[in-house]
């Protein structure tokens, strides 16, 4: 693998354990544990942050939202923005992070996200079309979406309730290997997955992620300056996005997204395949996104991720690592730091630092971010050092 | 459960969508159509979202269409709904080329699928007339 194409080093990663719920804590205070812990992974001081992304979701913070983070961490940063797409926010802000770098305008950048949770989640009054024109005839939320793009793909393809199944039966065992995964100690089966109930058909129950409070924090610098200080650094190889639509039903296409064309600027980047990896931390919101990306990056064909898993062992020590810690699915949603989460698991493995889930050869690790109903998407290359 | 009787959400409109919302109360599905490059414009914008331009004007649309995909909805995502679960809703592709998310129409026992010809019936749901479909065969049958 060569790093020749680096644009960029990831240094520090923060994470707190997910929680379902936390009363009386903040989001500022849960993202200033998390910053904490991203710095202190790094090794550097906190006035060398000089970039700062976050999220457009900080509940008590609607507004201003960079100022009113930095301003709480007691950072000045000379780049701040909110960026927002949803479950792809992660992987989005780690190359906007190399970006900026190497536009000059910073050398450091603390990307974090992170959401409290409590019984009364502030809500602010919609008015969009989805609002006006889907909300009224009975489709609220996002499980009716995904279940619509699942229903879609079993009808194309004829793909099977049980090939849907498997893939959360694997993301429950790989939790059993990440102690602070929320299904931690709960396994389920495939035919677990079948029984729990029915939510918005073809959807189960534990096709669908758990929502939980939780933080999570990347901290990015040029290559130049992290080989300076001879820190231990993950490569950004290749970044690649897409956004193609807001709503389900305007979707250009129920059995493919966006994701197709950011993993192919991804892979053009660094000049990688999909065959190449040796780490997938694939979004994971419902078992029917991880079909769509495995068929989007070339896997396998149109339809047929249900064979490709088939005779596969997905967990850290099979032949297809994929989700190591759990996913989203095993691990819990920590609103749009669940995203983050398969950034900061990719970077654990590529430095060798997955603690009893180490896969082999950690060499290049394809992450995957997927925002609103299969809408916004962002692809990431990362390679060891 | 009576459709009307639901306390659900309706419609937020504004200046711009109110005619499609009028056209609706009367049992007709209106939609708009671009006089520049002639796409068919679901839902309403103040330009056509393929060429931009502002010249869009409202036109009868024929009420058929296709099933691009549905769900029965056991756990709703407003309480609202909660008196008629299970419930369908699919997205209907209308036979003008825009895509639309519809409440589905069905008699008991009756299947959807994918593909299936849909027809608009005007509905009664939460206190005001909406376009709801549903598929052809069911209303040959009933």
């Amino acid at each position: 693998m060569t790093t020749a194409r680096s644009k960029g080093a990831i240094i520090g990663i923060g994470e707190l354990r997910p929680q379902r719920r936390t009363e009386g804590v903040t989001t500022l205070e849960m993202l200033a544990r998390v910053s904490a812990a991203a710095v202190a992974d790094a090794g550097i001081e906190p006035y060398e942050i000089d970039g700062l992304l976050v999220g457009p979701q900080v509940g008590e913070t609607p507004q201003h939202v960079p100022a009113t983070i930095a301003e709480y961490l007691g950072l000045k940063p000379a780049m701040g923005n909110v960026v927002d797409l949803g479950g792809a926010s992660g992987a989005g802000m780690v190359w906007r992070a190399a970006a900026a770098i190497q536009a000059g305008m910073c050398e450091t950048v603390l990307c974090v996200l992170g959401n409290a949770r409590d019984d009364n989640p502030p809500r602010s009054p919609n008015r969009n079309p989805i609002r006006e024109f889907d909300v009224p005839f009975g489709a609220s939320g996002a499980n009716i979406s995904y279940a619509l793009f699942m229903q879609a793909h079993m009808a194309r393809f004829g793909s099977a309730a049980e090939d849907f199944a498997a893939i959360a039966a694997w993301a429950r065992h790989n939790a059993q290997f990440n102690p602070d995964a929320i299904f931690h100690g709960k396994p389920a089966s495939v035919a677990e997955v079948l029984a729990s109930p029915m939510v918005a058909s073809p959807l189960h129950l534990y096709e669908i992620v758990m929502p939980v409070a939780g933080a999570e924090a990347v901290i990015v610098t040029s290559v130049k300056r992290a080989r300076e200080r001879g820190q231990r650094l993950v490569h950004i190889l290749g970044a690649g996005e897409k956004i193609t639509h807001r709503a389900a039903s305007q979707a250009p296409d129920l059995t493919s997204g966006p994701l197709k064309q950011a993993m192919a600027s991804a892979f053009a980047q660094s000049g990688t395949s999909a065959q190449d990896m040796n780490l997938l931390s694939l979004y994971d919101c419902y078992t029917i996104m991880v079909a769509l990306t495995i068929e989007d990056a070339g896997l396998c064909g149109p339809g047929q991720f249900g064979a490709w898993l088939r005779g596969r062992d997905l967990s850290f020590s099979g032949d297809t690592p994929l989700n190591t810690h759990g996913g989203q699915i095993g691990f819990g949603q920590p609103d749009l730091a669940g995203g983050m989460t398969h950034i900061v698991e990719a970077v654990r493995q590529l430095r060798g630092s997955a603690a009893g889930r180490q896969i082999a050869n950690p060499q290049l690790a394809l992450v995957t971010g997927n925002g609103a109903t299969v809408s916004e998407a962002t692809a990431l290359v990362l390679g060891a050092d | 459960m009576d459709l009307d009787l639901l306390k659900t959400p309706g419609p937020t409109v504004t200046a711009l969508t109110a005619p499609f919302w009028a056209a609706a109360r009367e049992g007709r599905l209106v939609i708009q159509h671009c006089e520049d490059c002639g796409s068919a414009v679901f839902y309403p914008r103040p330009i056509c979202p393929h060429c931009w331009s502002e010249r869009l004007v409202w036109k009868d649309a024929s009420g058929r269409g296709r099933l691009k995909s549905f769900s029965i909805v056991h756990k709703p995502g407003h309480p609202g709904w909660l008196p008629i679960a299970p419930y369908a809703v699919g997205i209907v592709e209308i036979e003008e080329g825009p895509a639309m998310l519809s409440f589905i129409l069905r008699e008991p026992g009756e299947d959807l699928a994918i593909g299936t010809a849909v027809e608009m019936v005007p509905t009664r749901i939460g206190g005001q007339t909406l376009p709801a479909f549903r598929q052809k065969q069911s209303q040959e049958r009933a």
